[in-house]
C-alpha cells in the first residue's frame, strides 16, 4: 500500500465577489487613482489649449516642417560636412554630434583623471593624500559654469596669438586658435580609393595668413568644454572609486594574502572585481552627468545641440520645437545608458545562492 | 628543583608614536612612497614659489588701474575687487539702496544657519521663516514705507543666488516627498505618473528646464498673464530638484524596515499617520547626507540662471568687468573672489553634512 | 479628440477676433506705462548708465511715443532683453514694442507674429578687425576665424558671403554679445561682425584703444533697424509708426526741440501747423490729441538731433549721417507725409 493515498480532490474555492462598498480600500484605491489621471489629464488639456490659443493669437507657426528649411547659418565645428545650404535637421544632427563628441572625450579624460586621483586618496603617502583631497575638494565646491568660464578664459587670454604659436618639432602648435596636430590623409594621386596605402601621407599644420591651416585642430572652445567637465566629474568619480575600494571587506584581502597572492595579484583578482561591482552604478551616474553637463558649453560657444538648438529658435522663433528636440535628445541618451547599465549590472551582479 | 635563569632583556620596542616614525611611515615608507615625496617637494618648490610671488608679494592691493598694469603678468590684481565689489555682489540693484539687500541677506543667512543648530528647532522657528521671506522680499522689491520700488530685473548678485537656492530647496522638499511617496504607492497608476516625472526630469539637462520656464511658461499659461521671470526660473528649478531630491528620499523609505510600517499598522495607524509619524522621519534621517548633497548641488546649480540673462554672481562678475575695458584683463582675479565665496559656502554644507552624520552615529551608539 | 480640437479652434478664432481691436493700448493707457524692450547695453543705441538711467537712440524713440500716447516721456519701463529673449518677451506681452536695433526681415515680419512699424536707422552688417593684422578689405579675410553672436541676423549673413565669395570663414557663436566682444578683445577670432553701428559702439566703450580697431570698408547686408510690435494690434502699430515718421517730418521741416513751441504759437506754415496740431487735428486719426507730435519732439527733438545727440560724430560712438541723412539730403530717410 502505497502512502501516496488516493486524496479525492477539492471542490474549487468559491468565486470572490468584489464589494463594490464605500468602505473597501480596493474601491478607494481606484477612486484616487481615477481622481489623480482625471486631474492631470485636465492640467494637461488645460496647458495644451492655453498654448493653441496664445500660439494662434500671435501668428506664431507650429509643426515639424520647419526642420526641412534650410539653415542659413554656419557651424564652425563640424564632424560631417555641413554648409549653410543645408537643412536644419543636418545642422541639429552636427551639433549632436559635437555633443557625443565632447560627452566621450569627457568620459575617457574623467575616468582615468579619477581612477587616479581615487587611488591617491587612499595612497600610504600623506602629501599625496593631501593633494589628491584638496584636489576633490576644490573641484566639487565650485559650481561647473564657473570652472568652464575659467578654463576658457585661461586658454583664450593666456595662450599666444596662432602667428607665435607653442610648437613643438613643427608639428604640433598651441596657440588662441587651439591644438593643431597632423593628420593622416590620402595621397592625390590615388586612383583606386582605399588601395593605394603608398599614397597616404602626414598633413602637417602650418602657418599661414590666418592662423594655422592643415591637420586637424581641436578648438579653444572645445578643449576647455572637454578639460572642464573632465576635471569637475573627475572629482566625482574620485569619491566613487574610493568608496568602491574601501567596500572591499578586509577579510578577503586577507584571506588572498594567506593563500599568497601577491599584492598585485591580490589587487587584480580580488579586489578589483569586488570594487567594481559597487563602483559601476555611481560611475554610470556620473556619466550621464558628465553628459547632461555638456549642455553647458553654449556659455562658451561650442556649437552643440543646445547650441544649435538656440540658434535655430532664435532664427525660427520655433521655441515649444527647438526645446523639445534638447529634451528629448536627452531623455534618449540617459534612458539607453541607463539601460545598458541595468544590463551590464545584471550581468556582474552577485548570484546569491 | 629548577634555577630559574633570567633571560637576557629585549630591546625595547621602537615608539610608533613619534614624530620620527611618523614620517617614516607616511612619507617615506618603500621606495614608491619616498620616490612620490622626493617629486611633490620637488615639484612645490618649483611652483610654489611663483604662486606666493604672483598671489602675495607682488599683487597689487590698491584699486589703482595703473599699479595694476605695471603689476601685469607678475603680480595679482586684487584691486578689482576692491573696486568692483559692490557690482559682483549686489549687480545692477541702485546705488543708494544698497543696505537694502545686504541687510536682506544677513537676515536669510542667520535664519539658515539658525535652522541647522539644534537649539533652535523650537516653534517659533517656523513663523521665524515666514518673517524673514516677507522682510526679503519686502526689502528686495520695497514700494512701501520710505523705500523705493526696485523692479526684479534689478535683483542680482548674491541675495538673489542665496534667494534662489533657499527658496527652490524648500519648494522642492514637499514635492520630493510626495513624490518618493507615491513612487512606492500600492496605486499603480499613482506609483507609475511619479515614476515617469522623475525619469524623465532626471533625464533632461537644467538648461532645457531653464530655457523652458523662460520661453514656454508664458505659452503654457492663459493670454495676458505674464508671470516674473524670476518666478519662471524659480518654479522651473524647483521642480527639477523635486525629481533629484525624490530619489534621495526613496533610498531613505527603502531603508525603513517594513517591519515598522506593520507594527504602526498592528497599532491602528493609518496609511499618512504611518508615513507622518514613523516611516518618514527614519528614512529621512538615514539619507540626510545624501540630501544635503543634492542642496549642495541645487545651490551650485543656481549659477546656471547665467545663461537665460539673471544676473546671480556669476552673470553680475560679468557684467561688472566685461564692459570695463579698464578692469577687464583682471578677470581672473574676479574668478577667483567668486571661486572663494563659492566654496566656502559648499564647503560650510559639507562640513554640516558631516557633523550631523556624527550626531547621528551618536544617537544610534547609545 | 476631435470635438476637443474644435472647441480650441472656436475659442482661438474667437480670441483673435477681440485681439484686433487695440488689446495693447487699452493695457497701456490701463497702466500708464509703455513696456519698451531695449538691449542690455549698446551704447549709442540704449545703454543705462550707473544711476540707471537711459539714453540712445532707440530709447528716445520709446521716449517720443511716451510723450505722444501719455504727455510725459517718462512714463516707461524699460525692459534690457538679451537677443535671444527679444522676440519671446514681446509675443508674450512682457513688452509692447521692441525698440532694440533689430534688422527688419521677411522672417520676423512674416511668420513670428510680430509687425515691423517704421524704419528708424539704416544699417549694414560690417567687420571689424585689429589694425595690425593688415587686412583692408574684407574679401582679404579667407578662412578667418570670426567671432559673432547667435541667433542675430548676422550669423547668416556671414554664411551668405562666406559661401558667395568662397571665403571658408569660420564662425566662433557666442549666446551673449559680452562674450562675443570678450572674445574678439582677447584675440580670439580674426574678425567681429555685427551691424557696422554696433562695431562703432563697441570699439567706443570696449577697445582699450579705439585707433587700434579698423572696421572694414565692405558692408555685406542691408540691415534697416526699425520698432516691432506684435501683430494684430493696428492702432498701436499706427501710433508708432507715425511717431516716428513725425520725427524724421520735422527734422525736414526745420521743428527743433528748441522751437517746437515758439513755431507751434507763430508759425504760418501750412505744414508745420499740420505737423505741431495748430491748423488740423491728425492725433484724431490715430486715437490721440492734436498736440503729440508737439509733445514728442519737445521730448526728444527731432530725429537729427536724436542721431546728433546720440551716434553723431561729436560722441564716442561717433557715426556720420551717411545713409541716415533726409532724402533731400542724398540719405535714405523719406519721410511718409502725415496728412
Amino acid at each position: 500500500m502505497t502512502l501516496r493515498a488516493q486524496v479525492p480532490p477539492r471542490a474549487p474555492p468559491p468565486r470572490q465577489h468584489r464589494a463594490w462598498s464605500w468602505r473597501s480600500p480596493a474601491t478607494r484605491a481606484l477612486l484616487w487613482q481615477a481622481l489623480a489621471l482625471a486631474g492631470l489629464l485636465a492640467g494637461l488639456l488645460w496647458l495644451v489649449h492655453n498654448t493653441q490659443v496664445n500660439m494662434a493669437a500671435r501668428g506664431i507657426q507650429s509643426g515639424w516642417d520647419f526642420l526641412g528649411q534650410t539653415a542659413g547659418f554656419d557651424i564652425g565645428e563640424q564632424l560631417i560636412a555641413f554648409d549653410a545650404g543645408d537643412s536644419l535637421a543636418r545642422a541639429f544632427l552636427v551639433g549632436l554630434l559635437n555633443t557625443l563628441r565632447v560627452a566621450l572625450l569627457g568620459i575617457l579624460l574623467c575616468t582615468l583623471l579619477g581612477t587616479l586621483v581615487g587611488l591617491g586618496r587612499l595612497s600610504h603617502n600623506l602629501l599625496l593624500r593631501a593633494l589628491c583631497r584638496a584636489y576633490v575638494e576644490l573641484f566639487r565646491n565650485v559650481p561647473l559654469l564657473v570652472q568652464l568660464l575659467v578654463w576658457y578664459l585661461l586658454l583664450v587670454e593666456y595662450l599666444p596669438d596662432a602667428s607665435a604659436a607653442w610648437n613643438w618639432r613643427e608639428a604640433l602648435f598651441l596657440s588662441k586658435a587651439g591644438l593643431a596636430f597632423p593628420t593622416l590623409v590620402a595621397g592625390t594621386n590615388d586612383t583606386n580609393g582605399w588601395g593605394d596605402w603608398s599614397a597616404w601621407h602626414w598633413q602637417l599644420p602650418a602657418l599661414q595668413d590666418f592662423g594655422i591651416e592643415g591637420g586637424g585642430a581641436l578648438s579653444p572652445e572645445f578643449i576647455a568644454v572637454t578639460v572642464g567637465l573632465g576635471c569637475y566629474t573627475a572629482a566625482f568619480v574620485a569619491e566613487v572609486v574610493r568608496a568602491g575600494i574601501r567596500s572591499v571587506p578586509h577579510g578577503q584581502i586577507e584571506a588572498a594574502q594567506s593563500v599568497g597572492l601577491s599584492r598585485r595579484q591580490t589587487l587584480r583578482l580580488v579586489t578589483g572585481p569586488l570594487a567594481l561591482r559597487v563602483i559601476l552604478p555611481p560611475l554610470t551616474n556620473q556619466y550621464l552627468n558628465l553628459t547632461k553637463n555638456s549642455s553647458l558649453a553654449v556659455a562658451i560657444g561650442y556649437p552643440d545641440l543646445v547650441s544649435i538648438a538656440n540658434t535655430t529658435l532664435n532664427q525660427t522663433g520655433r521655441a515649444v520645437e527647438c526645446i523639445g528636440v534638447i529634451m528629448l535628445v536627452y531623455l534618449a541618451l540617459s534612458l539607453l545608458t541607463a539601460a545598458l547599465m541595468a544590463v551590464f549590472n545584471r550581468r556582474v551582479a552577485l548570484k546569491e545562492r | 628543583m629548577a634555577v630559574w635563569q633570567m633571560i637576557p632583556a629585549r630591546a625595547a620596542p621602537e615608539r610608533q608614536d613619534s614624530w620620527l616614525a611618523w614620517v617614516r611611515r607616511e612619507l617615506l615608507g618603500g621606495w614608491l612612497n619616498a620616490l612620490t615625496t622626493l617629486a611633490l617637494l620637488a615639484w612645490a618648490a618649483s611652483a610654489l614659489p611663483g604662486l606666493a610671488d604672483w598671489t602675495l608679494w607682488q599683487a597689487v592691493w590698491r584699486p589703482d588701474a595703473d599699479a595694476c598694469q605695471a603689476a601685469r603678468g607678475s603680480g595679482a590684481c586684487w584691486g578689482v575687487i576692491a573696486e568692483k565689489q559692490r557690482l559682483i555682489l549686489l549687480g545692477r540693484y541702485p546705488a543708494p539702496e544698497h543696505w537694502r539687500p545686504v541687510l536682506a541677506s544677513v537676515l536669510l543667512l542667520a535664519l539658515v544657519v539658525a535652522s541647522g543648530l539644534r537649539r533652535c528647532w523650537k516653534l517659533w522657528l517656523l513663523p521665524a521663516w515666514m518673517l524673514v521671506w516677507t522682510a526679503f522680499f519686502g526689502l528686495m522689491a520695497g514700494g512701501f514705507a520710505s523705500l523705493a520700488p526696485v523692479p526684479t530685473e534689478r535683483w542680482g548678485g548674491l541675495p538673489l543666488t542665496l534667494m534662489l537656492a533657499t527658496l527652490s530647496i524648500l519648494l522642492a522638499c514637499p514635492l520630493a516627498v510626495l513624490l518618493a511617496l507615491g513612487r512606492r504607492s500600492r496605486l499603480p497608476a499613482i506609483r507609475v505618473l511619479c515614476a515617469c516625472y522623475v525619469e524623465l526630469v532626471r533625464g533632461v539637462p537644467l538648461i532645457s528646464v531653464l530655457f523652458m520656464a523662460s520661453f514656454l511658461f508664458p505659452l503654457f499659461l492663459p493670454a495676458g498673464t505674464t508671470p516674473d521671470v524670476l518666478l519662471r526660473v524659480l518654479l522651473g528649478i524647483a521642480l527639477f530638484a523635486a525629481a533629484y531630491l525624490a530619489e534621495t528620499v526613496r533610498a531613505g523609505l527603502q531603508s525603513v524596515p517594513t517591519g515598522q510600517s506593520d507594527a504602526a499598522a498592528s497599532i491602528g495607524l493609518g496609511w499618512w499617520q504611518t508615513q507622518r509619524l514613523v516611516v518618514l522621519p527614519q528614512a529621512l534621517g538615514a539619507v540626510v547626507p545624501g540630501l544635503m548633497n543634492s542642496f549642495i548641488s541645487i545651490f551650485k546649480d543656481s549659477s546656471l540662471i547665467t545663461i537665460v540673462s539673471l544676473y546671480e554672481l556669476t552673470g553680475s562678475l560679468g557684467l561688472a568687468l566685461s564692459g570695463d575695458p579698464v578692469w577687464r584683463p583682471y578677470m581672473i582675479e574676479g574668478y577667483c573672489y567668486i571661486t572663494a565665496i563659492y566654496f566656502v559656502v559648499c564647503a560650510a554644507m559639507s562640513r554640516y553634512s558631516l557633523w550631523v552624520e556624527r550626531q547621528q552615529a551618536r544617537a544610534l551608539t547609545r | 479628440m476631435k470635438p476637443i480640437r474644435l472647441s480650441i479652434l472656436a475659442l482661438a478664432l474667437a480670441s483673435l477676433g477681440s485681439a484686433h481691436a487695440g488689446k495693447t493700448l487699452d493695457t497701456i493707457k490701463q497702466r500708464d506705462q509703455i513696456a519698451v524692450g531695449v538691449s542690455t547695453g549698446v551704447p549709442g543705441f540704449s545703454a543705462a548708465d550707473s544711476q540707471g538711467r537711459w539714453a540712445g537712440l532707440d530709447v528716445d524713440i520709446g521716449k517720443a511715443v511716451a510723450a505722444a500716447l501719455l504727455g510725459d516721456a517718462n512714463k516707461v519701463k524699460w525692459v534690457p532683453l538679451a537677443s535671444q529673449q527679444r522676440f519671446t518677451a514681446l509675443q508674450s506681452g512682457e513688452v509692447d514694442v521692441l525698440s532694440r536695433n533689430t534688422t527688419v526681415t521677411l522672417t520676423r515680419d512674416a511668420s513670428m507674429g510680430l509687425a515691423f512699424t517704421a524704419i528708424a536707422f539704416y544699417d549694414g552688417q560690417g567687420f571689424m578687425v585689429p589694425a595690425k593684422s593688415k587686412v583692408k578689405s574684407a574679401k582679404q579675410l579667407k578662412g578667418a576665424t570670426v567671432c559673432v553672436q547667435s541667433g542675430t541676423t548676422s550669423e547668416k549673413n556671414l554664411a551668405d558671403f562666406s559661401r558667395a565669395y568662397k571665403l571658408n570663414l569660420k564662425p566662433v557663436v557666442f549666446d551673449k554679445f559680452d562674450a562675443a566682444n570678450a572674445a574678439y578683445f582677447a584675440g580670439r577670432c580674426q574678425a567681429y561682425t555685427t551691424d557696422t553701428s554696433g562695431l562703432a559702439s563697441v570699439r567706443a566703450k570696449d577697445a582699450k584703444d579705439p585707433k587700434e580697431h579698423l572696421i572694414l570698408p565692405e558692408l555685406i547686408s542691408k540691415e534697416p533697424l526699425g520698432p516691432l510690435v506684435r501683430r494684430g494690434d493696428d492702432e498701436w502699430l499706427a501710433i508708432v509708426r507715425w511717431v516716428v515718421n513725425g520725427l524724421l517730418e520735422a527734422e525736414e521741416n526745420g521743428i527743433t526741440q528748441a522751437n517746437v513751441d515758439q513755431l507751434k504759437a507763430d508759425s504760418t506754415d501750412p505744414v508745420v501747423g499740420r505737423l505741431l496740431g495748430k491748423t488740423e487735428d491728425t492725433g484724431k486719426l490715430l486715437g490721440l490729441d492734436r498736440d503729440w507730435l508737439a509733445r514728442a519732439i519737445k521730448a526728444v527733438g527731432n530725429y537729427g538731433e536724436i542721431y546728433e545727440r546720440n551716434v553723431g560724430e561729436k560722441t564716442p560712438v561717433g557715426l556720420a549721417r551717411g545713409k541716415n541723412r533726409l532724402w533731400t539730403d542724398g540719405g535714405l530717410h523719406y519721410a511718409l507725409p502725415l496728412r
